[in-house]
């Protein structure tokens, strides 16, 4: 990621991954650094979809997993799973991902809004659906997807 | 003029001369004849004056300006010092604190001081009831001083003269700032800080206005007096950055002239051996200002922070170390790890000490807000601090502030009963009001204590009842220590009219919630008519604790030390019934047990048929057995937070991170079981 280039404002830089057989996108902005998976603890009593805590270089950050809030059947761990380090409302949060795609420019234009595709339970955390020649990228909406938008508790 | 660069120094400095105006204003209150105080308050208004006037800051300036009048009608003893009088300059106080605290926020001092300017002016009109005339005169004269050059009229001849024969010595000081000195005028009032430290400045030339508003070159001088040896005046102005000493003589006050010259000269040789002493021009020693050596150092929190994580993080890993000594019997390296441990618990010990803070920092307030309260509710009650010094790790003092000034609240509003009541009960008018600090080993205590009316058991039996949080039978059985500690239990207050203060029925609940989640313990003692004394507990630090690491299942625990009173172990088949909870027999004592694995849902591993361990914990004074399946050890351990996503779960008070990278969560005792 280290293009001279400087993003227009009618681009966006995506990190591109895949979980299960669809490919989601986040803003490069959001995304901290991408790191091998690691052992974790789990957390007793913490909402399902936190796999539980990782230490990354002395900090205690919390892991998600994507497959169970996503609704996707359960993750296998392979050599390419990656746990993506994003930065939200100033903390640091894990999200286990089954492989790392791609890092690329998207144009705005070829951004839609949710409404459309995406399986149903998905479009609360979907911001937008990226539309290239032959392949749909799901743009995650990471608030929502941690029930930071609302004054929804995390039971 | 840029003066950004100023900015912090100014909001820290001026936070502190508000500090020292509450608590000399309070003195003042009290004492309303001790000139001392006054000037200390005079000095301070003055020099926050300077400060506001040279950041630039016109609403601080005007309204200190107007206060500055209105003490000197004080000193004049034109206007008593009154509660009034002192309410209408608290208020300024509070005004002066919010402007600074919009300045931090916003940098702007937005604030509507007007109505309290004219509160200050009604002051001034009331000096005209009181004692009408002669009030133009002092101004002009202090004025007419001011346009003086450095030459000396009788006045303040009269006063280097009354000045040695109480043996000051008189000096004359020349100083030089470095040519493109920027804020020169922040510089002057350095100097005249560092100055009126050692002594007093009678005299200054250009006059202090001028130099507050820049209007002077690279120099101006003062006439100081001190009882210190030149030296030492010399050394603390060079420390001042940019300033230097042109010229510091003594002057001889006998050989100005004036009145009393030759009576002072022949009757007190004792006195004039002592001026001609420091006469003469004393050598300035550049040298010295890069020698001179400064005490302390103000150092920002966040750095502290970043310090104390390190050296956790060290601490993590030589324990990592050791384990690989260990599982190696590498001796040699074993020893140089004690020889490392023996350092990095030093270090550690070090950097714990480098954040303590004294509590004063959070006392401080209190005294102010006594007052208030009790002129508010018509009490009387003499207020009295204890152990102010007792350190406290910073993050233990900010987060003591509110529970004290609810204990302190309570005290006042509950405990402390009106002055006719107390004459009636035979008590001193004046209730006591204690709070105190001091170390007990590796906690620190804090007692707030009152001697009112004391806590009405029999009212709390009552209201329990009432409230259902004890049946009828449990009420009339439970005893005074059980009745006490309801008061804890949320939503419960036995005020009978809800104030503006407290009896809202939040309180107590989150004080002791609150006094938990430091690691402390709250208890209160009480007797009817005597008083009540609130006991808090709290640990010297939260950063690095001893805990003990037990497995269950596959997964590792940390347990706070400091929960745990005993371990020991047990076989299945020992482990019987009552009720459907399982107990075992602990020296002829019943003590209930939690599996460990069954609260946390622990995943079962491969459970082993033989001995299982029991840690023995306290929540309060009910003692609990957490069945584990092994002791790991005890072990030193850095507390880590587990961030905003994760806070607030039941029973878990955090994480730490292992020797061998692993994270481990620390279990809260008292939330879990």
């Amino acid at each position: 990621m280290s293009e001279e280039k400087t993003i227009s404002k009618d681009e966006v830089q995506l990190v591109v991954f895949s979980i299960g057989a669809e490919e989601y996108g986040l803003e490069v902005s959001q995304v901290q650094e991408i790191i091998r998976l690691l052992p974790i603890t789990r957390v007793p009593r913490a909402a399902a979809y936190i796999e539980g805590v990782i230490n990354l270089r002395g900090n205690v950050i919390p892991v998600v997993n994507l497959h169970y809030r996503l609704g996707l059947e359960q993750r296998k761990d392979t050599a390419r799973t990656r746990i993506i380090v994003a930065e939200v409302q100033g903390m640091a949060v894990g999200l286990i991902v089954d492989q790392v795609l791609e890092v690329f420019y998207l144009s705005r234009s070829a951004l839609e809004p949710p409404a459309s595709a995406g399986s149903v339970n998905d479009v609360a955390f979907i911001k937008g659906i990226g539309k290239l020649s032959d392949r749909l990228i799901l743009l995650l909406d990471l608030e929502s997807l941690l029930y930071l938008n609302k004054a929804e508790a995390v039971s | 003029m840029d003066v950004s660069q100023y900015m912090d120094l100014f909001l820290a400095e001026a936070k502190e001369h508000l500090d020292s105006l509450n608590e000399n204003l309070l003195a003042l209150e009290k004492e309303p004849g001790d000139i001392k105080v006054l000037n200390e308050i005079f000095r301070s208004a003055h020099t926050l004056k300077g400060m506001a006037a040279t950041m630039g800051f016109e609403g601080i300036t005007e309204l200190t300006h107007e206060m500055e009048s209105a003490l000197m009608l004080f000193k004049e003893g034109k206007v008593a010092v009154t509660p009034e009088v002192v309410d209408v300059l608290f208020r300024c106080l509070d005004t002066l604190e919010m402007m600074i605290e919009n300045i931090t926020e916003q940098g702007e001092q937005s604030y509507n001081y007007q109505p309290l300017i004219e509160d200050l002016r009604k002051l001034d009109r009331m000096r005209g009831e009181q004692a009408p005339g002669l009030p133009e005169a002092e101004v002009q004269q202090e004025e007419a001083q001011q346009e003086q050059p450095m030459e000396f009229n009788e006045f303040d001849i009269s006063v280097m003269h009354a000045a040695a024969k109480s043996r000051y010595s008189s000096y004359y000081i020349k100083i030089g700032l470095a040519p493109g000195t920027v804020m020169k005028s922040v510089r002057a009032f350095m100097v005249f800080r560092a100055l009126e430290e050692y002594g007093q400045i009678i005299k200054c030339q250009p006059p202090a206005q001028d130099l507050e508003e820049e209007k002077f070159d690279d120099s101006f001088e003062v006439v100081f007096l001190t009882q210190e040896p030149a030296e030492k005046i010399l050394q603390s102005l060079e420390k001042i950055a940019e300033v230097s000493v042109l010229s510091l003589q003594s002057i001889d006050a006998d050989r100005l002239g004036g009145d009393d010259s030759n009576r002072a000269e022949t009757a007190e040789p004792e006195k004039t051996a002592m001026s001609g002493k420091p006469a003469g021009h004393v050598p300035v020693d550049h040298d010295s200002a890069g020698g001179a050596a400064f005490r302390t150092v103000r150092v920002d929190i966040g750095r502290l922070d970043n310090l104390m994580n390190l050296v956790g993080e060290l601490v993590i890993n030589k324990t990592r170390l050791e384990q690989i000594g260990l599982t190696h019997r590498l001796t040699d390296l074993l020893e140089a790890i004690e020889q490392m441990g023996r350092l990095t618990t030093d270090l550690q010990n070090l950097v714990m000490k480098v954040r303590m803070v004294p509590i004063k920092q959070v006392f401080n307030r209190f005294p102010r807000m006594v007052r208030d309260l009790a002129r508010e509710l018509n009490k009387e009650v003499q207020f009295i601090m204890e152990g102010q010094d007792t350190e406290l790790d910073r993050t233990v003092i900010d987060e003591i502030g509110d529970p004290l000034v609810h204990l302190i609240r309570n005290a006042l509003d509950h405990g402390i009963e009106q002055p006719e009541e107390r004459i009636k009960a035979g008590k001193e008018k004046t209730a006591l009001l204690r709070l105190a600090a001091r170390h007990d080993g590796n906690n620190v205590i804090i007692m707030v204590e009152d001697d009112g009316r004391g806590i009405d058991i029999e009212k709390i039996r009552r209201k329990a009842v009432e409230k259902g949080l004890l049946t009828g039978k449990e009420g009339e059985y439970a005893d005074e220590g059980e009745i006490l500690k309801l008061i804890f239990q949320p939503g419960f207050s036995t005020a009978e009219v809800v104030t503006d203060l407290s009896g809202r029925g939040v309180g107590m609940d989150v004080v002791k919630s609150k006094i938990e989640s430091l690691n402390g313990n709250i208890s209160i003692e009480t007797k009817k008519n005597v008083g009540t004394k609130v006991i808090i507990s709290l640990p010297l630090t939260l950063a690095i604790i001893q805990a003990l690491l037990v497995g269950v299942g596959g997964e590792q625990y940390a347990i706070p030390l400091s929960s745990i009173d005993e371990t020991t172990f047990i076989l299945p088949e020992q482990i019987k019934t009552v009720k459907n909870q399982e107990v075992m027999l602990l020296r002829g004592t019943v003590l209930p047990l939690l599996r460990l694995d069954r609260l946390l849902d622990i995943p079962a591993g491969n459970k082993s048929n033989g001995e299982l361990f029991v840690v023995v914990v306290r929540k309060g004074e009910r003692r609990v057995g957490l069945v584990v399946d092994l002791l790991v050890g005890q072990q030193e351990i850095v507390i880590k937070s587990l961030g905003e996503l994760l806070t607030g779960i039941r029973g878990i008070a955090g994480a730490t991170i292992l020797g061998n990278g692993q994270v481990s969560l620390i279990l809260d005792v008292n939330s879990l079981v």
